[in-house]
């Protein structure tokens, strides 16, 4: 009688390890850290050197900071979430609103009614939740659009928050005028320089593995442990809590709150747009598409409804022909990625500096074969 | 006899999974051609392809002798070819009835009709005014069976018939088989029950890991010849 | 009385509603598609009908139907050339798409037509009433409205549940796949769908448009409202959308009757939150999950 031999040990595994960054990353560190101390203190140098501020950029890059900051949250949402919204526009404006209630009915100061305002729109954004995950999809898109109307509709009823015709930001008004611009500026930057760190520490969490799994596999995600609700939840409060904030910079730049303007949903479309041309579900994708957007916003404004109407036709045309974006495009092409955020197994016999090819992620096998 | 269906060096891929390597056979008219194998093996694979549901990446599928490589699925049935693909999928909201007269839509002119499908799975009579998600697996394997008939094919492919069901049900199904055999259709039957298959089966060829590890006729295969070639030992 | 009338004009309201429902649920049904451009491809057809009638002097019926069999047209080209191609990879791609579809009409539409208000005139027929008691009338054209909307419902039932293509779109919906392994031609169906959608939603535009006015940036409402028939009275379902649709309606001028014209549209949406919160699947749920 012979028994089949099964004590023998299986070969010793290679040995190896997981890595995150590489020689480019610590480059891309380097070089960001000089792009926001540079972007900080700008106006001050120009001021030593020229006697005056450069008041008009600096209003015009608080728009692209905050479209910045925006468009990581709606990336955040739906690039790495997989919630599609189509209604952020609720929260931008509650943000909007709450730097008024804050700074002008409880007089706290303007800088720091900035921040607080988010929690107005975490407010609402909460008990909402519940109700909206139990829909999928484009209906749970149309469900966003939903909230942002009876918000919209609630705020221009109510006389006290000035009903339809809106308010003026007083305590952001009576701040003197150096103070207000500089403070602006450097509010918005660090509003949107905070947007990537935070997505940026967010994806390299537990937080960010339990999203990429949720967003490729729902069901799957669930019966691995995942607790899906929780997930998307936390994720839904922080994207409401930013672009809260974002709207409160937004009226300080203002200095007009408005239901109407506050709660148009051309909030979402300037979001949608800029992710979807800069690049879906990356980090990168959205700073690239904010600039390419602020750029044409700056050439081609005056136009108005052409300028959307082209937005319309460009997003379009990218998600039929080019769905990953522009970064999507480069990152696939030169297997480039600025962010660290991804894991990589990497084996002892590989030198330290190279970039092996990462495994090919999921949807990249889809987007193949479709 | 002429020969109705060949592949030649067909590879297909998922992604960058490969399921199926070089993979050639011919099959004649009115033969009943069974492929066997464990799971993953590419036997489904295989009759997906061949109902267009799937693109080989490079190889041909020929049917009576012309390429359908650039036909979609749809178009397929139209031209003879059906298939009962895995786990049924029938259509759950429709009637037993509805599912039948739908399985006519792209089809052919022919003997089969509903009332002759009912004759081969009596089964189904008193079933026909039931909503098809109420039916058992039996039921459900007849009716899919039944489905693909009505378009009146040439070449009729059964992937994996017997999965999921009682023994007793089986026989039944394969009763209905033998029937089908003898009927001048050719067959390709997908199975991982061996014993059931080689009953009715003209010619047989094992399946790992995507490639053609055995084939011929089931009696010439010894049974040691056929678990080895399963297993890949 | 003023209830009664009140909720009699909520619920012939609701039959506009569920007009708008219906072609945005046949969609979802046949496809798994949520189209966010549904409400403005309505108003589209509504200015569409403006135009011709503007432009070529033809009366009201004859705009409307040219304008419906226009609309068919489109939303098969639309499924067909572009639509298609945004389906199957993930939930993402139709609505970004669709969505820049409704930012293109929106201003497409205000770049030729302006962002006034506009109207279309059917004569007498929009004042007239029609008396019930001393204190009840009927508006003659919410009750034809209403009864259009039965008619079509109805139709749409029983060209799913008795035509050969109606068959068709079942089995698309159940399996697509097993669809096709009955020689049925997704891309075609997906097509045809959108096509009777849109022609649907034609008729919902062009009525909407001769009962209240109507301007380019109105289709963003209309498909919110049809989004809350839809769920309301039940995904699977066109008597529940018409039913769901009803429930809105009344609500909305129950709420401006009791509240203020403010707010009617308030608690519209603060009941289908409720419907929402407390029987997510609608009033007649045929499939639990989206």
């Amino acid at each position: 009688m012979s028994t089949p031999d099964v004590t023998t040990p299986p070969e010793a595994a290679p040995a190896f390890r997981i890595a995150r960054s590489t020689r480019i990353h610590k480059y891309v560190l380097a070089v960001s850290v000089l792009i926001v101390f540079l972007l900080a203190a700008g106006p001050f140098i120009l001021q030593f050197v020229n006697g005056v501020q450069p008041v008009s950029t600096m209003r015009n890059l608080v728009t692209l900071f905050t479209l910045l900051a925006l468009a990581q949250m709606w990336n955040l949402l739906g690039g790495y979430a997989g919630l599609i919204s189509v209604g952020q526009q609720a929260y931008i404006g509650l943000g909007a609103y709450g730097l008024w209630l804050l700074g002008d009915v409880l007089h706290l100061h303007p800088f720091v009614a900035v921040f607080l305002a988010g929690l107005l729109a975490v407010a609402v954004a909460l008990p909402v939740a519940p109700l909206i995950f139990r829909l999928r999809g484009g209906y749970f898109a149309i469900g966003t659009w939903v909230i942002a109307e009876v918000v919209r509709l609630v705020v221009s009823n109510i006389q006290a928050t000035g009903g339809g015709s809106g308010k003026t930001v007083i305590s952001a008004a009576r701040l003197p005028i150096d103070t207000r611009i500089t403070g602006t500026y450097l509010l918005a930057l660090f509003v949107a320089v905070g947007s990537i760190l935070l997505v940026y520490f967010l994806l390299r969490s537990r937080l960010g593995l339990a999203l990429t799994a949720i967003r490729d596999n729902d069901l799957a995600a669930q019966s691995s442990g995942v607790n899906v609700f929780r997930s998307k939840l936390l994720v839904w409060v922080i994207a409401a809590y930013g672009c809260g904030v974002v709207g409160a910079v937004v009226a300080m730049n203002l200095l007009r709150i408005q239901p109407t303007a506050a709660f148009t949903v051309n909030w979402t479309a300037y979001m949608m747009f800029i992710v979807v041309i800069g690049g879906f579900g990356t980090i990168e994708g959205p700073i690239i598409g904010a600039v390419i957007y602020f750029a044409l916003l700056q050439s081609l404004s005056q136009y108005g409804t052409l300028y959307m109407l082209l937005l319309g036709i460009v997003a379009v045309i990218m998600v039929t022909v080019a769905p990953k974006g522009i970064w999507g495009y480069v990152a696939k092409r030169w297997n480039l990625h600025l962010f660290p955020v991804r894991r990589r197994l990497v084996f002892e016999s590989t030198p330290p500096d190279e970039d092996p090819k990462p495994a090919e992620s999921p949807d990249a096998a889809v987007a193949e074969s479709a | 006899m002429s020969v109705v269906l060949e592949l030649k060096d067909v590879d297909v891929f998922y992604g960058d999974f490969q399921a199926l390597f070089k993979v050639s056979f011919e099959v004649e008219e009115g033969m009943t051609f069974a492929f066997i194998g464990a799971n993953g093996g590419g036997k489904s694979t295989l009759l997906r392809t061949i109902a267009g549901l799937q693109r080989p990446r490079s190889g041909h599928v020929l049917f009576h002798g012309e390429p359908v490589d650039q036909f979609s699925a749809h178009k397929r049935v139209g031209m003879g070819i059906a298939l009962v693909p895995e786990g049924r999928r029938v259509f759950p909201s429709l009637t037993v009835r509805e599912n039948l007269i739908i399985g006519a839509y792209g089809g052919r002119k022919g003997d089969w009709n509903v009332e002759s499908v009912v004759e081969l799975f009596p089964l189904l009579r008193p079933l026909m005014k039931r909503q098809a998600s109420s039916l058992s697996g039996g039921e459900q394997q007849a009716l899919a069976i039944g489905r693909a008939l009505m378009s009146n094919p040439e070449l009729l492919l059964l992937d994996e018939v017997s999965l999921g069901l009682a023994p007793v049900v089986i026989k039944r199904i394969y009763e209905a088989m033998v029937l089908l055999v003898g009927s001048g259709h050719t067959i390709l039957v997908v199975e991982q029950d061996v014993q059931h298959v080689l009953t009715v089966a003209d010619y047989v060829a094992c399946f790992l890991e995507g490639k053609i590890s055995l084939e011929g006729k089931p009696g010439d295969l010894s049974s040691e010849a056929i678990t080895a070639a399963y297993f890949g030992m | 009385m003023i209830w009664a009338n009140v909720a009699i004009q909520g619920m012939l309201l609701g039959g506009l509603y569920a007009l708008f429902a219906t072609g945005l649920a046949l969609v979802f049904g046949v496809m798994r598609m949520v189209n966010l451009a549904h409400g403005d491809l309505g108003i589209l057809a509504a200015f569409v009908a403006l135009f011709i009638i503007q432009s070529f002097g033809l009366p009201l019926l004859w705009a409307s139907i040219v304008t419906i069999i226009i609309m068919f047209l489109v939303g098969y080209v639309l499924q067909r050339g572009l639509l298609n191609r945004t389906l199957g990879v993930d939930d993402t791609r139709p609505i970004v798409v669709t969505f820049g579809l409704s930012i293109i009409i929106q201003n497409a539409l205000i770049m030729k037509f302006s962002a006034d208000s506009q109207g279309l005139d059917a004569g007498k027929i929009e004042n007239i009433s029609v008396k019930i008691t001393n204190q009840l009338s009927i508006g003659w054209f919410p009750l034809i409205v209403f009864v259009i909307a039965i008619a079509v419902i109805a139709a749409l039932q029983f060209f799913l549940a008795r035509a050969k293509l109606g068959r068709a779109f079942r089995a698309t919906s159940d399996d697509r796949e097993a669809a096709e392994l009955m020689g049925i031609n997704n891309k075609h169906i997906y097509s045809l769908a959108m096509a009777i959608a849109l022609a649907i939603v034609a008729v919902a535009g062009i009525l909407l448009a001769i009962r209240t006015t109507f301007d380019p940036t109105q289709g963003s409402f209309r498909l919110i409202y049809a989004f809350e028939a839809v769920i309301m009275g039940g995904m699977g379902s066109m008597w529940g959308t018409l039913l769901g649709g009803i429930v809105l309606g009344m609500s909305q001028t129950i709420g401006t009757q009791a509240f203020g014209a403010g707010w009617g549209l308030v608690v519209g949406h603060l009941v289908f939150l409720t419907v929402l919160a407390v029987r997510p699947s609608g009033f007649f749920a045929k499939t639990v999950t989206a």
